[in-house]
């Protein structure tokens, strides 16, 4: 043995532990807005990174126990099965989940050694190969037209078929049917009396947009986070829009609008956070998550899709050794 | 109050002071047999000046310094020279060296001890009065005093004493400055005098309010004693200098050329003993700690068996492995039948429980842990992926040199990677590539040399055949 002989640090484990458990309070409000079927849907996502993760280890022949414990694989499929709709059929999550953790993950290196955020690859693929299924999302439980029980989920999920119309029980998301009603010209002050929207963002996802804010902020007391990579992200999409909503607010929904809706609380303490995929020194985490600001509110204002958080995560994700290098802060001795 | 800097990144380990602090410094009885290794200090190995066989009183030089940077070896006791061999040493290569061994005769006889009066002796005299009196760094660093003590032409504005002890279990300086403080304070006054610094600052960690009150009591004007707050590593000599003073020193650069020297509180003390008594560094002060019954500070004669010391502080019954220093920076002894030196600042003996094992290492996850918590402001992380990947340029860009293998970033990293290793190996390669480049520019030199030779030799035969031709063909004609 070799000094240090002392330690004391929370193991990879304890940190992902935490993680989990910090998003338990948005699960706990996508059940009571949504209903179950996101637990449906997380158990499904668990199962299939639990199987491909220790699978892939007995293939690249490294020790299978002390690596599914580590956390990582579960909290992958975690972060998938939350950005994705609770209600799909069981192959759409299962896909990206496999695609996450066999291609994303282990075929670049495995813990530590993936350059993109591996839940973040899996929603890519799913939403350029399965563009309907992925936007159906279920509509609040207080604005469906019908009830969904337990078993009608678990029918719907592994047999695809619905007794009724699917659009009695899904709806656009509060950013998607922004930028639909938006195409026709509609002005935003009447877009947002339409009943998806609540008082921040849209009825029920805002209030699981604060359970992620309350789970980050517990990262944040637990030390498992540091404040730059949140910051910068929020701050960023708050100042970009406040400018734009300011400049023309029938066309820009304001700054709150913009933080309550869509992925943007998630990904500031969730996905952008990832250590392994993110930069380590602190002015780099400022720029890094700057950029994932401005490009989620580019491609929510400009592009395509409707929410940008995984699209700009992975750009940035390509930039990371690059903002490493250029952020080293000076050595001991060495200041200007 | 005095201003105080910060640096960044340090750890807080636990302390485990209070356990060897209960009782004053205990005097063990004299062993049976000493071994003093000729190499205890930065450069030289000191030169053997006595015989086998051969009565030596105590203080008796009985190895001479070699060379400018070395320092003189002295009998810790009167007694008989038994052998000079080739003996195991406390050094973690568990290579032997050449030690003195003797058997002492319990009579405890003096040589003739010259004191001398600082003030009216001149700065050289009295650097030589120390590298003959064997003083060296007690901190743990066994550079040679004398030479610190030469401030050139360089202006030293602040005299640094380092009373931090920012290691766990460690607590040697500290009762030191309990009981011995007037010691201290005239060693410092002496090293002032050496030096002809402005000032004199303590520094010691706000976790030894004794040792502080005691400083305080005996430093009167003569110097500052300031409580620095307790983080590992602040008793880094370039830690403290940057709280005490704002100065950051740069890895590779001198203290002094930026007005500052810095020295440990035992060697104040003991420049005081040489100076003043004309006593040579014979004992020190070590702290017996861990797995033992009643841990505490030894005054032991230098080359004391450390197995004899752990006797001493109530041997535990599986022990047989110990740290030598703190359980930051310290390493695993080869065994536990070797000798006290100089730089023995602690034994601290190891259980299981007390150390227990670290769990296989994971992947790096990148989380940065290491980067924060590096008071040399370096990127551990990227340390280690280049020095893994055998990238020895990258992680000389890096800094790797600026390292001071504190090892805060293994202490927090999650995923168990003993970093500090590497960058050891790290350095040890770079230095034996260019210890080898060395060697090959030579070999290459020579080379060169002796194909220029051979042509020459070549080209002077061809002009001589030419000269004896041409002469034979006059001759013909
Ligand atoms: S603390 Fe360990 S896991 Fe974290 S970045 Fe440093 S080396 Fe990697
Ligand atoms: S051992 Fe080196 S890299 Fe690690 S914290 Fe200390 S100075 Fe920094």
């Amino acid at each position: 043995m070799n000094s240090p002989y002392l330690a004391k640090t929370p193991s990879v484990t304890e940190i992902m532990a935490k993680v989990l458990l910090a998003l338990i309070p948005a699960i706990a409000a996508l059940v009571w807005f949504f209903g179950p079927a996101i637990l449906v849907s997380l158990c499904l996502a668990s199962a299939t990174a639990l199987l491909c993760e220790a699978a892939m280890l007995k293939l690249r022949k490294r020790p299978v126990t002390p690596f599914l414990m580590d956390g990582s694989a579960l909290l992958t499929a975690w972060l998938l099965a939350l950005s994705i709709p609770p209600m799909g059929p069981w192959w759409l999550i299962v896909t990206g989940t496999a695609f996450a953790i066999v291609i994303a993950k282990h075929l670049y290196g495995g813990l530590g050694s993936n350059p993109f955020n591996p839940a973040m690859v899996g929603y890519a693929v799913l939403i350029i190969s399965f563009p309907v299924q992925m936007t159906q999302w279920l509509a609040p439980a207080s604005l469906a037209q019908a009830h969904l029980d337990f078993s009608t989920i678990l029918h719907y999920m592994f047999s695809g078929s619905l007794p009724s119309p699917l659009d009695a029980y899904t709806s656009a998301t509060p950013l998607d049917t922004l930028k639909t009603q938006l195409h026709l010209a509609k002005p935003i002050t009447e877009i947002m009396t339409l009943p998806i929207y609540g008082k921040m963002g849209g009825v029920g996802s805002e209030w699981v947009a604060a359970a992620y804010l309350l789970g980050g902020l517990y990262l944040l007391q637990q030390k498992i986070i540091t404040w730059h990579v949140p910051f910068a992200f929020v701050a960023t999409i708050f100042v970009f829009s406040g400018i734009f909503n300011l400049y023309d607010p029938a066309l820009h929904a304001g700054p709150f609008f913009e933080l309550a809706g869509g992925a943007t609380m998630i990904g500031a303490f969730f996905i952008l956070t990832d250590p392994v995929t993110g930069p380590t020194t602190p002015r780099g985490k400022l720029i890094f998550a700057s950029g994932a600001g401005f490009l989620t509110w580019i491609i929510r204002t400009y592009g395509g899709y409707p929410d940008g958080v995984a699209f700009a995560v992975l750009l940035m994700n390509i930039c990371v050794p690059l903002i490493d290098a250029y952020t080293q802060p000076p050595v001991f001795g060495k200041k200007k | 109050m005095r201003k105080l800097y910060h640096f960044n990144g340090g750890v807080h380990p636990p302390q485990h002071k209070s356990e060897s602090t209960r009782h004053p410094i205990i005097k063990p009885p004299l062993p049976e047999k000493l071994v003093i290794p000729l190499h205890q200090h930065i450069g030289n190995t000191a030169k053997p000046v006595v015989s086998k066989g051969e009565r030596v009183l105590k203080g008796q030089k009985i190895g001479r310094a070699e060379g400018y940077v070395s320092s003189a070896i002295h009998a810790p006791t009167s007694g008989t020279i038994l052998s000079i061999e080739q003996e195991p040493v406390p050094h973690p290569s568990g290579l032997r060296d050449l030690c003195i061994s003797l058997e002492p005769d319990g009579m405890e006889e003096w040589i003739e001890l010259q004191p001398v009066d600082y003030l009216n002796t001149d700065p050289s005299t009295l650097r030589n009065r120390l590298r003959d009196a064997g003083v060296v760094g007690l901190g743990g660093a066994v550079f040679p005093s004398f030479i610190k003590l030469n401030p050139s032409n360089r202006k030293i504005r602040t005299l640094v004493l380092n009373g931090a002890e920012c290691e766990p279990y460690i607590t040697c300086d500290d009762m030191l400055m309990r009981q011995r403080a007037a010691e201290i304070v005239e060693g410092a006054k002496i090293m002032r005098h050496m030096l002809q610094a402005d000032e004199i600052l303590l520094g010691i960690e706000d976790n030894k309010p004794e040792a502080i009150a005691a400083m305080k009591a005996a430093s009167g004007d003569e110097m500052e004693v300031v409580a620095v707050p307790t983080i590992y590593p602040g008793g880094g000599a370039k830690q403290l200098i940057r709280v005490l003073t704002g100065i950051e020193v740069p890895a590779g650069e001198r203290s002094t050329d930026l007005g500052v020297q810095c020295f440990n509180v035992a060697t104040a003390a003991s420049v005081y003993r040489a100076v003043r008594y004309g006593e040579p560094l014979i004992s020190r002060i070590v702290t017996i700690a861990g797995n033992v019954a009643n841990p505490g500070n030894y005054e032991a004669l230098i080359g004391t068996m450390i197995d004899h010391l752990i006797l001493q502080a109530g041997k535990n019954e599986e022990e047989n492995v110990a740290i030598m220093g703190g359980p930051m920076m310290g390493f695993d002894l080869p065994s536990v039948r070797v000798p006290l030196v100089k730089a023995t600042n602690c034994i601290i003996v190891k259980s299981e429980k007390l150390f227990p094992k670290r769990p296989a290492p994971m992947p790096c996850i990148r989380c940065g842990r290491c980067a924060e918590s590096c008071p040399a402001d370096l990127q551990p992380q990227e340390l280690y992926w280049f020095s893994k990947a055998g990238n020895f340029g990258k992680a000389q860009e890096y800094a790797l040199f600026d390292c001071i293998e504190c090892g805060c970033c293994s202490y927090v990293c999650p995923s168990s990677i003993p970093l500090v290793q590497f960058y050891r190996y790290a350095k040890s390669e770079i230095w034996a590539q260019e210890r080898e480049k060395k060697a090959s520019d030579l070999a290459r030199i020579r080379h060169d040399f002796r194909i220029e030779r051979i042509e020459r030799e070549k080209r002077e035969k061809a002009e001589r055949l030419a000269q004896k031709s041409a002469k034979a063909g006059s001759e013909q004609e």
